[in-house]
């Protein structure tokens, strides 16, 4: 009896009732599990962004065979002739051996094939034409677009990252009208307990508070739930997406657990801030 | 201390336009410790008056002046600390229903910050006062309208408030309950309370003479 007295001194409003239990964490739960995703999307692409960037600084590279090391001169001029390169410049031979060294150590004696790198107008331009016709006036002259490739990647890496961010910021969205759609139904079914409790004297802070304590709790609740349902799903899709991103990840360690531990103080704080602001746009209306 | 001067209240319409004034050109005093019965036929004002007094309503216009406080819209945030000061009867008691008798009475003093600790003996005390002991732990729909009625009373007075204005609060008492309500208002006025009390029951007020202010059409028609 004691117990029953004192769980409603702390809860003259009658919120445990008034707000409902399972409405609202559900949906904040649903809503955590999408920023889950969202934020785990965001952070899988700029690891695949950071890692490709690294290739493709490479660009696209040219080599001529050895016995064709003259043809360099030709090379260049029948490679800027062409509309779609932005630049071709050679590769110095000192470079060459630089960038070798540490596979092949000093070897002065080895014929290196002679190398340029390009750059294209346009990323999305099929590189095999240049290729054909580059051959054509250079026999053996080989085009290599991994670079092309590694930067198409890159660049859609970077736009997954985008949309992910924005996804994450409809997400806040659609919680914030969640939470003031929750706690207008709140107020509307205990506005005779708020008239009385304002009559007797609680201030706008106290009230507000209430609501705002109550509602940020069942934020925090939904969004704890959301974040344990997104453990697995995230560990099953780093495990399909570790490969992309350096070979031997472990699953359990390459999912952001920080931003899932932050999911439910933020959707807590969310839920507060918001019920704070809606109670006291309400209370206005009262002397 | 309570002061009007040249108060008018106007409710908002349904439409939301103003309507037409419910209490024009009121003016008058009631003095620390004073006693005052507050009459007039039905719709005369006389809720409204009471309303203006507990400041669950500011005049549209004129000078209000409640515990020597001057009650001002741009000085909402004094107003809940002042309205602790004052103790309310409400005509139609507004218990919570899902508070205990206990919990309800605890209210204002749990509002006010009071430790449960040194509440409970107040609200324990209380409920004895008006009779209700043994009645602690029942809800509001498990009390009878008398009973109710008299939760509603300690509710207003477990505070020792400064100014108390009642609501035609024997509306649902027997002659005798009446009677010992009366006797408590009286008791709480000579321990300083000023004391408003809104009835039509000349009995009641045959039998506690006091200075009355009377209301005809939200106006005061005497006052003495
Ligand atoms: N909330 C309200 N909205 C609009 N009009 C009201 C409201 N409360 C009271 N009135 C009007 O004010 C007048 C006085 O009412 P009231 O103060 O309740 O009188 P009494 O308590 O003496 O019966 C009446 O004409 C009534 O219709
Ligand atoms: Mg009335």
């Amino acid at each position: 009896m004691a117990e029953r007295r004192s769980r409603y001194a702390r809860d003259p409003l009658g919120l445990k009732r008034a707000l409902s239990d399972r409405l609202l964490p559900g949906l904040v739960a649903a809503m955590a599990l999408l920023a889950a995703i969202a934020l785990a999307g965001s952070r899988g692409a700029e690891a695949l962004k950071d890692r490709w960037q690294h290739g493709a600084a490479a660009a696209v590279t040219v080599q001529l065979p050895p016995e064709q090391a003259g043809q360099m001169d030709r090379a260049l001029e029948v490679l800027r002739a062409m509309p779609e390169v932005a630049s071709a410049v050679p590769v110095d031979s000192d470079r060459m051996r630089q960038l070798l060294r540490p596979w092949l150590g000093e070897v002065p004696s080895l014929p290196l094939p002679a190398v340029l790198e390009l750059r294209l107008k346009n990323l999305a331009l099929d590189p095999a034409p240049i290729a054909e016709r580059l051959a054509g006036a250079v026999p053996g002259a080989e085009l290599e677009s991994h670079g092309i490739w590694v930067a198409r990647l890159a660049a859609l890496a970077r736009s997954v990252q985008g949309v992910a961010l924005a996804v994450l910021a409809l997400v806040a969205g659609v919680a914030v009208a969640v939470v003031a759609v929750a706690t207008r139904a709140g107020v509307a079914s205990r506005r005779q307990a708020i008239e009385i409790l304002h009559d007797l004297g609680a201030t706008q802070g106290d009230i507000a508070g209430r609501f705002a304590r109550r509602i940020g709790l069942l934020a925090a609740g939904g969004a704890l739930a959301g974040a344990a349902i997104a453990v697995p799903t995230l560990a099953a899709l780093s495990n399909l997406a570790a490969p992309l991103a350096g070979g031997e990840v472990q699953p359990w360690t390459a999912l952001p657990w920080l931003d899932l531990a932050l999911l439910p103080p933020v959707a807590g704080l969310i839920g507060w801030a918001t019920a704070q602001l809606s109670v006291r746009r309400w209370l206005k209306r009262l002397p | 201390m309570v002061r009007f001067t040249a108060v008018g209240l106007r409710y908002p319409s349904p439409d939301g336009r103003a309507g037409p004034e419910a209490l024009s050109d009121l003016t008058f005093t009631l003095p620390e410790g004073s006693f005052t019965w507050l009459l007039g036929a039905s719709g005369a004002g006389k809720s409204s008056v009471l309303r203006l007094m507990h400041l669950a309503q500011l005049p549209t216009r004129g000078d209000l002046e409640v515990l020597d406080t001057l009650v001002r819209p741009e000085r909402r945030a004094a107003l809940p600390a002042l309205r602790r000061r004052i103790g309310v009867v409400f005509q139609d008691f507004r218990l919570l229903p899902y508070l205990s008798a206990f919990d309800n009475v605890a209210l204002p003093l749990r509002l006010a910050g009071r430790s449960e600790s040194s509440l409970r003996p107040d609200v324990t005390e209380m409920l004895r006062w008006v009779g209700l002991q043994g009645k602690e732990l029942s809800l509001p729909q498990q009390l009878s309208g008398g009973e109710q009625q008299r939760v509603a009373i300690a509710r207003a007075v477990v505070t020792r408030p400064a100014l108390l204005v009642a609501d035609e609060p024997t509306g649902n008492l027997d002659s005798l309950q009446a009677r010992r309500l009366l006797a408590l208002l009286t008791q709480m006025n000579r321990l300083g309370t000023t004391v408003v009390v809104a009835t039509h029951s000349e009995e009641l007020v045959a039998q506690f003479p006091a200075p009355s202010l009377v209301l005809d059409g939200g106006r005061v028609v005497h006052h003495g």
